[in-house]
């Protein structure tokens, strides 16, 4: 069996990354975009603890950070699911696609 | 010496009338308008008699010189050091005798217009548009300074402006106002560069400083304008030139005459008082003022004054005698006349005898504003009865208008020269003149004088004898409806202007007004006189024998010399090219090109600004789609695109 | 005398206006405004005077200076010399007519006024300022207000001409902008006050560059060929009011900012691109005046002849002679109550008649003896009759430029005096076809003019008068001024 290095979790963070932003492209539901965002928040998370435990082992900052974006993400997901129903509610759905008034 | 408040009084009364009439007139003096303004007249033109015989017989000569006094003087504008615009009068033989005309026609005018405007709309307007006038045509005489002159100047081109467009209903009274406002206008615009020029080289605007830097070789200002030159001409030519166009403007001299015939159709004591007597021989006045600088400085320019006037008598002496409308008549006897006071200037010379000339323009221009208004105001007195201009519906009036009749034999007598009327003496200095200095001059002239005399009574006879006893088809029974002549204010001006007429040629002129101011003996010859008066006599026998009767002889003479008559007829078609280089080439070929231009290319440019600008917004902003996601995706690009600029090309 | 009054009392006005209930009561509080500005504008006058009779021979008078933005060197710097205070006097006799002529304004009646005062406050502002930064500040204010009166309160193709004029002033603003800011980074002195500024040396290359930036962004103002394109659309779609403040105070604020900014500090370039702008000026006015006696609409006809009447602004500017200078503020003041009073009888007359198109008018004196009398007045005035003041200054801009006595300059004076023939002709075309001739059939239950409307035309009337029967007054309180413009001009270029 292969001990895990900091190769692999970067790998699982870069797919994560990328499943992500596939996601988002590619979704109309906004909710799944949220979740889409959500994959990405979390890719970058994975990363700082990564680099934190093999590169600067005595240091705590990349935890501190993922502590930080983890809160964050909380919030923002509090306030997009917000805009999701408020957009809900004035579109009768949660499509993107029919949300373009801000065009030209 | 002279009362400075005095004469300042003789303009300013008739500009007070004009306020007061201007403003009030038509609310509180509907009636007596006339007389306010009648009264205010008969002030001035007392003190302008005073005035005059201050002059001229206690304080004006000093060792035999009349003097050329300034007693008033106030500083208006002032450009730079010296050179300002300043409010004077200027007391000198020509600008009394002129102060005494104008006052005195004027006032001949006013006490006519009592009669003849009577029950006119706009009777209070019409004696505040005379009071502008004869403001400012005494400021204009009495002007200190050269470009005091000009303001006056174009002072009494508007008031003509605003008297012959009186009618302003009438189409074609609106015509002529514009064309007189705009000849002369076009003909002010040389004046006004003239002036430019002349304060330039003598680095003043006052007329007695500048006539005196000008005609002093040793003066630096008379050095540069004499060195100075342009095509060949030296800039004082150029200048007193340019000033002339301006004084021929105002005068009607050819081939700037165009708009006088027109102005006609103002109110004829307008015609009389503006057309006749004083606003058109300001270009003489003008001419007159700066005489010294022309006739010592520049007889180039001087003789060009003398040719233009020549011709302008001669052409206008043939196209009067084909007109059929009395005061067209009139306006090109008007015309011819001037252009003798011009080429009368054009001929002299400075000083002492051969300064005869001179004496014999102003004196001429003093007794043809005596005959010229009265002539006018009795054509307005036959116009009131008959209510046309046509010469065709007249005839055989004598026996209507007796008074009228009289006093308009009075004055054709007078204009033709005929002895011992006042015109005779002053042609007959003229001709003595042109006869000195230049015979050929002396030769149009001649004939010339022949020709007046033939139109101004083919004129008489037309109106009053021809068609026996019937006035016209129109005029029949209106001797009745419209009370004979018109009453006691319309045959005084013509009795009291019929009395100048006949004797204002006995006035000793030369010793009051002459070029150095020093008095002139007119010698009277009888020998040479023989020769025009045959001539004028001549003249009035062939107009006597063509009109007096009813015949078809005028049109038979009219028909054997076609071409000519029918050119005269048409005024040589003057008018036509003028039309044609107005309209056609200024209008077509700058006036519409600038405006296409400025539509299509200047605005163009503007709007193809503005449109290229929203064309390119139009291709870019289809980038803003409102979709979230491809927003993502230009920001990926954007972050990769940036990542692989950094990592492979800026390092 | 506080100049801070010239900006706190159309302030005061315009947020008392905001206060009021209704359209009587805004249209009273914008004309004792409008009344307030004018005595103010008086006894700033007469003030001045006194100092100067005094023996004040200070350039600036009445300064005041505070601390606006020590970090950039900006303050908050106001003086008037008699340059300014003509133009305040020009200002003041304007607004006052174009509150009164506005007393029949319906539409959105509180907005309207006061966006008039908050322009009389910009051209106020503009006018006292002596450091560069607050007078763009108040060059900016008095735009703002135009592209909302044409745009509201306009007629015609009104979205279009507030486009079109707005968009230009801003972009001759732009340049003042960019102008202003070369001159602050490379003077000497980081500052923007005009007083130090014209006394120290600016490097010529900064000047050549500079001065054409700013000559040309003020000239887009005051109507410079070929910028005046914003001038017959903007004013022919403006409302009477707005016409009257575009024309009389908007299109001043350029001519003063091409002499006291651009001519008075670049000094050394203004003597280089003399020729340009004589040249151009010398377009403009003829080609103005070729190009009005095509129109057929009256505000046109008024709009082309201002882009012609400003040509001897730029004229009297370009030549650089006192006299000419003088010339060019005394057209300034003449032309801008001109054409106030030209555009404020114009609207009377459409008003009216419901038409602007000279062809279809006729015989108006009949009906309507005060407008027409005041038409004839103003297009006398407009063709240089002398006692109007069109007369005095445009006499002032000839003699002016006469004195230069190179060819070039004496080609430039002849051609631009024949456009007083020109000017004759649109003019009296244009006022013989509108008052003379048989009255029309439909205009034959006109009334004359209410008294609003005659007290505004009697102001400006009274104005004109003053200005061409007493040109000396208006003169001395110009020359010295002029005379230290002159000044700067003589001081030879150094060389470096």
């Amino acid at each position: 069996m292969i001990e895990p290095g900091l190769y692999h979790l970067l790998f699982i963070s870069a797919a994560l990354f990328f499943i992500g932003v596939y996601g988002f492209f590619t979704r109309r539901n906004l909710v799944t975009m949220l979740m889409s965002v959500e994959l990405i928040l979390n890719s970058v998370n994975l990363n700082f603890i990564a680099f934190n435990k093999y590169l600067w082992p005595n240091k705590l900052d990349g935890v501190f950070f993922t502590i930080f974006i983890i809160a964050i993400a909380a919030a923002e997901a509090a306030v997009a699911i917000a805009i999701i129903i408020n957009l809900y509610r004035s579109h009768h759905s949660i499509d993107v696609e029919n949300a373009e008034e801000m065009k030209f | 010496m002279p009362n400075a408040t005095y004469i300042a009084l003789i303009p300013l009364l008739p500009l007070a009338g004009f306020i007061m009439l201007g403003i009030f007139g038509r609310k509180y003096f509907k009636n007596t308008s006339g007389i306010i303004g009648t009264t205010l007249l008969l002030v001035s033109t007392g003190l302008a008699l005073y005035t005059a015989y201050g002059y001229f017989f206690e304080y004006g000569k000093v060792d035999g010189v009349y003097q050329k006094l300034v007693p008033l003087k106030y500083t208006w504008l002032e450009f730079s050091q010296g050179v300002s615009i300043d409010m004077g009068i200027i007391i000198d033989p020509i600008s009394v005798m002129m102060l005494v005309v104008v006052t005195f026609v004027s006032l001949m005018v006013h006490i006519y217009s009592l009669g003849y405007m009577k029950g006119e709309e706009r009777f209070p307007t019409y004696y505040a548009f005379l009071g502008l006038f004869t403001f400012s045509m005494l400021g204009l005489v009495v002007s200190s300074n050269i470009f005091q002159i000009y303001i006056f100047w174009e002072l009494v081109g508007v008031s003509s402006f605003l008297l012959i467009g009186y009618y302003y209903d009438k189409p074609s009274a609106v015509a002529a106002c514009k064309k007189a406002f705009i000849v002369t206008r076009f003909a002010d615009v040389g004046f006004l560069i003239g002036i430019l020029m002349l304060s330039f080289y003598s680095g003043t605007l006052d007329f007695n400083t500048l006539i005196a830097t000008l005609t002093s070789p040793e003066s630096n200002g008379y050095k540069t304008a004499a060195a100075a030159s342009f095509m060949g001409v030296s800039a004082l030519t150029w200048g007193l030139v340019l000033v002339f166009i301006g004084g021929a403007g105002k005068s009607a001299m050819f081939p700037l005459h165009i708009w006088l015939p027109d102005a006609m159709e103002g109110p004829t004591p307008v015609s009389a008082l503006i057309h006749a007597a004083t606003m058109v021989v300001a270009g003489v006045f003008l001419v007159a003022r700066l005489f010294p600088v022309f006739a010592i400085s520049s007889p180039g320019a001087l003789s060009i004054v003398g040719y233009v006037g020549a011709v302008s008598a001669m052409i206008a002496a043939v196209i009067a005698c084909t007109q059929t409308d009395i005061k067209r008549v009139l306006a090109y006897s008007t015309m011819s006349q001037i252009g003798y006071m011009m080429f009368a200037l054009g001929v002299s010379k400075y000083g002492g005898e051969e300064g005869l000339g001179y004496t014999a323009s102003m004196f001429h221009l003093f007794t043809h504003a005596m005959f010229k208004a009265l002539l006018f105001l009795g054509a307005g007195a036959v116009i009131h009865f008959i209510h046309s201009n046509e010469m065709k519906d007249m005839g055989g009036l004598r026996k209507y208008l007796p008074i009228t009749h009289i006093t308009f034999l009075i004055a054709c007598l007078a204009i033709a020269g005929v002895p011992p009327f006042a015109g005779f003496f002053s042609k007959e200095e003229i001709l003595l003149a042109a006869y000195q200095h230049n015979p050929t001059i002396y030769w149009i002239a001649l004939i010339t004088s022949g020709l007046t005399a033939f139109y101004m009574f083919r004129l008489y006879f037309s109106i009053f004898w021809n068609k026996d006893a019937s006035p016209s088809p129109q005029g029949e029974g209106r001797g009745e409806v419209h009370h004979g002549e018109g009453g006691f204010a319309m045959m005084m001006p013509l009795v009291l202007l019929a009395l100048g007429a006949a004797a204002a040629g006995f006035i000793p002129f030369g010793h009051f007004v002459s070029s150095d101011g020093k008095a002139l003996e007119s010698e009277f010859h009888l020998q040479f006189s023989i020769l025009p008066v045959a001539l004028g006599l001549a003249g009035i026998f062939t107009a006597m024998l063509l009109y007096k009767k009813q015949n078809d002889k005028p049109d038979k003479i009219a028909a054997s010399l076609s071409g000519l008559y029918k050119a005269a007829y048409h005024k040589f078609y003057i008018d036509e090219v003028y039309l044609f280089i107005t309209q056609k080439i200024i209008f077509n070929l700058i006036g519409r090109p600038a405006a296409w231009f400025d539509k299509n290319v200047v605005d163009g440019l503007v709007n193809l600004t503005g449109n290229t600008t929203l064309k390119i917004s139009e291709g870019i902003k289809r980038i803003q789609s409102g979709k979230v996601q491809q927003y993502a995706i230009y920001f990926l690009a954007g972050v990769i695109g940036l990542a692989l600029l950094f990592i492979y090309v800026w390092k | 005398m506080n100049l801070l009054l010239l900006i706190l009392t159309p302030l005061l006005t315009a947020v008392a206006v905001l206060l009021m209930r209704n359209a009587t009561q805004v249209r009273w509080v914008s004309f004792i405004g409008a009344a307030v500005q004018l005595v103010l504008a008086f006894a700033l006058f007469f003030a001045f005077r006194n100092e100067r009779m005094a023996g004040n021979t200070a350039e600036m008078l009445f300064q005041i200076q505070y601390n606006w933005f020590p970090a950039w060197h900006i303050s908050f710097h106001l003086g008037v010399d008699g340059i300014s205070i003509a133009m305040i006097l020009l200002t003041a006799f304007v607004v006052i007519a174009g509150v009164l002529v506005s007393w029949n304004v319906e539409k959105m009646t509180k907005e309207f006024y006061f966006l008039l005062i908050l322009l009389s406050l910009g051209a106020y502002g503009f006018f006292i300022s002596l450091d560069l930064f607050i007078l763009f500040f108040f060059l900016e204010i008095a735009v703002i207000p135009k592209y909302l009166l044409i745009g509201i309160w306009g007629s015609g193709k009104k979205e279009y001409s507030a486009n079109k004029l707005a968009l230009m002033l801003m972009g001759g603003s732009a340049l003042v902008l960019v102008g202003l800011l070369g001159i602050y980074f490379n003077a000497p002195e980081k500052t923007f006050d005009l007083l130090t500024l014209s006394k120290s040396y600016i490097p010529a290359e900064v000047q050549q560059i500079c001065f054409p930036l700013l000559f040309v962004g003020f000239g887009v103002f005051t109507a410079l060929f070929p910028f005046h394109t914003w001038v017959p659309d903007g004013h022919s779609s403006a409302p009477t009011a707005g016409s009257m403040f575009l024309a009389g105070i908007s299109m001043k604020l350029g001519g003063y900012g091409c002499l006291r900014v651009a001519t008075y500090i670049l000094h050394d370039a203004a003597k280089d691109y003399s020729t340009i702008i004589i040249v151009l000026s010398v377009i403009a006015i003829l080609y103005g005046a070729f190009a009005t006696m095509m129109q057929k609409d009256l505000k046109y006809i008024n709009a082309y002849s201002s882009v012609s009447h400003c040509g001897f602004v730029l004229l009297g500017i370009g030549m650089m002679t006192k006299t000419s200078m003088t010339g060019a503020v005394m057209q300034m003041v003449s032309h801008g109550l001109m054409t106030a009073l030209f555009f404020a009888v114009i609207g009377m007359i459409y008003e009216r008649t419901h038409t602007r198109q000279v062809n279809e008018m006729g015989g108006l004196l009949k009906r309507m003896p005060f407008i027409g009398t005041v038409l004839f007045i103003v297009g006398l005035c407009s063709l240089g009759l002398p006692g109007l003041s069109g007369f005095v200054a445009e006499m002032t801009v000839f003699m002016g430029s006469w004195e230069r006595p190179d060819t070039f300059s004496r080609v430039a004076t002849i051609l631009s005096c024949l456009s007083l023939v020109v000017t004759a002709v649109y003019i009296l075309r244009a006022i013989t076809k509108t008052a003379m001739g048989p009255l029309k059939e439909q205009f034959a239950t006109l009334t004359d003019a209410r008294w609003n409307e005659k007290l505004a035309a009697i102001i400006l009337v009274v104005g004109i008068i003053a200005i061409g029967t007493a040109p000396f007054w208006l003169n001395d309180l110009i020359n010295p001024a002029t005379e230290i413009i002159k000044q700067h001009l003589m001081i030879p270029t150094p060389i470096d």
